[in-house]
């Protein structure tokens, strides 16, 4: 896990001359980081620390309080799957059931080709399409059980 | 139906664009205040228009600005409040994707009115291409001289900062969300001080929902009297309800508040799927009450209706289930949701929603101990009104009225040692 670029260093500085105190900007600075390495290492968080010139415990603090930033190396596509009610309802632990015997894997891991990592998630805010799942940044809707096998294979030949 | 407050532009063909905006009548709400009428007479006039908070508690949103001290010797704040993390509740994501312009004119114009020369929109962190479409407007608006410094030269400015959470429910709640802006870990703050007087940056801080932030340019441009000829006595306007569940048309609907439910299922939604029959709703959001079908008879959608079954209009999501559906399972879904989402600083919300999700779990897996309802009962109780932020409420409400409303699937549950659906 190398250092972060200067790129991704400059963005964080820029971003928190925006805010009224530069340690608002340690949410959006996490995001610049993950969006680099994938994922959130230990020495990376140290380098947001001293960027924003903050305690190093701080960054661990708010990064392990907030699900959406990954404290292990994750898969090239993450799948998260809604099991809410709205979408329990429509089929949503059906669709995450399919997707943890496929890929013989549980919530929160990783398929050993670092292909596909599937996370079982709260409310995505899309119940009227429910069930749903995230990959990555895009929605997907009105699922089925072949609707989410073809998904995946388009996935993979795009790989 | 009613004329349409805040949908009017959503079936428009780039309707997120601000040149569609403009050519429907966009910014003239902006246009017709901005250094022209007194901040103070618009506080009124929000006020007068009887504007409620949509994010689920509804508190009048003239009220709330009214509190912000106008001489204060520290900034003010205004925070839009986009986290929309309340299971259920998908509507402020259509007015992002649909109408972002609409929300920005509505932070602009309550921005004057409160004096607050810095805003935030804090977007839950799942809301990728809704963030994508909010900061393209947000570039729009600036390169337009609608944000920024002297606004359309009229003297007033205003900085507008999209700020984007990380997965957390509990960070909706008002206190949270500052914490969040401030880089901190979303542990709500104890409350008073309310954030009106010590806010964001110690400054005052005015936090209001989507919705009620886009309602505002229409009741600028049309006055308080033509918003409050729609809706209730005590609910004035219309609403955003977004239905979800076994229903055949779900989505996002305006209609008028007051509106019958029944109505809104069959009629407006097109009724159960699959001709099944309704065995529960859940009126405002997760964390309302469940309604039983002879509840929901002659309700109407509206602040003021707290008749049947404990109504709550709460964020206005409407969950259908029906008749297929176990409720213990139903209840166990909602407490593993809260007892994930628990932030973990109070002890009665740490440690009972979580403890509640492990016997409902029990007992839907057919372990079930005679005396478990009861202890359910007494597990809530030792939550609600006890906690530091409304989750506590939020996570033991939904539970008590499960556990009441349908004790007997509870017995049925522990006396055959299994679920019977
Ligand atoms: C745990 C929790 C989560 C909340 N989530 C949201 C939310 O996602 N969106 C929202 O507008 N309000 C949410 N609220 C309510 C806010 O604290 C606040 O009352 C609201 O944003 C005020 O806006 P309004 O007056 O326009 O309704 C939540 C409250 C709690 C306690
Ligand atoms: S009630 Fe729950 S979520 Fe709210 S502060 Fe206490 S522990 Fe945190
Ligand atoms: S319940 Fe699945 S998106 Fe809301």
């Amino acid at each position: 896990m190398g250092k972060l670029s200067d790129t991704s260093i400059n963005k964080i500085k820029e971003i928190s001359r925006r805010y009224p105190t530069s340690e608002s900007a340690l949410l959006p600075a996490l995001y610049v980081a993950q969006r680099e390495k994938g994922w959130l290492a230990k020495e990376i968080m140290d380098e947001v620390a001293d960027a924003l010139d903050l305690p190093r415990v701080r960054v661990y603090g708010v990064a392990t309080f907030y699900t959406m930033y990954y404290k292990k190396p994750m898969g090239k596509y993450v799948i998260q799957v809604c099991t809410n009610v709205s979408c329990m309802i429509n089929g949503g632990e059906e669709i995450f059931g399919h997707l943890k015997k496929k890929f013989g894997i549980k919530s929160g891991e990783t398929t050993g080709d670092g292909l596909f990592s599937i996370l079982e998630v709260e409310c995505l805010g899309n119940c009227g399409n429910a069930p749903v799942m995230q990959v990555n940044e895009d929605f997907y809707e009105n699922l089925t059980i072949e609707a989410v096998d073809e998904i995946i294979d388009s996935l993979k030949k795009k790989k | 139906m009613t004329e349409s407050v805040l949908l009017s532009r959503v079936e428009l063909e780039d309707s997120h664009t601000l040149t569609v905006y403009e050519k429907n009548g966009g910014y003239e709400a902006l246009k017709k205040v901005l250094g022209k009428v007194d901040p103070e007479e618009l506080v009124e006039e929000v006020k007068s228009s009887r504007l409620r908070g949509r994010g689920g508690a509804g508190f009048p949103a003239g009220v709330k600005w009214g509190f912000v001290d106008k001489n204060s010797p520290k900034p003010k704040y205004l925070a839009c409040n986009a986290d929309e993390g309340e299971p259920g509740t998908f509507k402020d994501r259509l007015l992002i994707i649909k109408d972002p312009h609409q929300l920005i004119e509505g932070i602009i114009i309550s921005s004057y009115a409160i004096g607050v020369a810095t805003a935030f929109i804090y977007i839950r962190g799942e809301y990728h291409n809704e963030a994508d479409i909010l900061e393209g407007a947000i570039d729009e608006a600036y390169k337009a001289g609608y944000l920024g410094k002297n606004i359309l030269g009229r003297g007033f400015s205003l900085e507008l900062i999209l700020h984007r959470g990380a997965g957390s429910y509990v960070c909706g709640d008002e206190t949270a969300l500052m914490e969040s802006i401030e880089g901190h870990r979303g542990n709500p703050r104890l409350k008073p001080p309310f954030p009106a007087a010590v806010g964001l940056y110690e400054g005052p801080t005015v936090i209001n929902n989507v919705e009620t932030l886009s309602a505002v340019p229409y009741i600028v441009n049309k006055g308080a009297d033509a918003y409050t000829a729609v809706g209730t006595k005590e609910s004035a306007g219309t609403k955003l309800f977004c239905v979800s569940g076994n229903v055949n048309k779900p989505g996002v609907y305006e209609l008028p508040l007051g509106f019958p439910m029944k109505k809104l299922i069959y009629e407006v939604c097109g009724g159960i799927s699959g001709g099944r029959k309704l065995k529960g709703v859940i009126p405002g959001g997760s964390s309302t009450p469940i309604l039983l079908p002879e509840e929901i008879e002659d309700l109407e959608l509206a602040y003021e209706s707290s008749k049947p079954g404990g109504f709550m209009l709460g964020s206005g999501a409407v969950i259908v289930i029906d008749e297929r559906w176990c409720m213990v399972k139903i209840a166990a879904r909602l407490a593993k949701f809260y007892a994930h989402e628990s932030c973990g600083q109070c002890t009665p919300c740490r440690e009972g929603t979580t403890w509640t999700y492990k016997i409902l779990k029990r007992i839907e897996e057919g372990n079930g101990r005679k005396g478990d309802p009861e202890l359910l009962l007494d597990i809530q109780d030792n939550i609600l009104g006890k906690t530091l932020c409304p989750l506590g409420d939020a996570a033991a409400m939904p539970i008590i009225a499960i556990v009441e409303k349908f004790r007997e699937e509870f017995d049925r549950h522990i006396e055959e040692a299994r679920c019977p659906f």
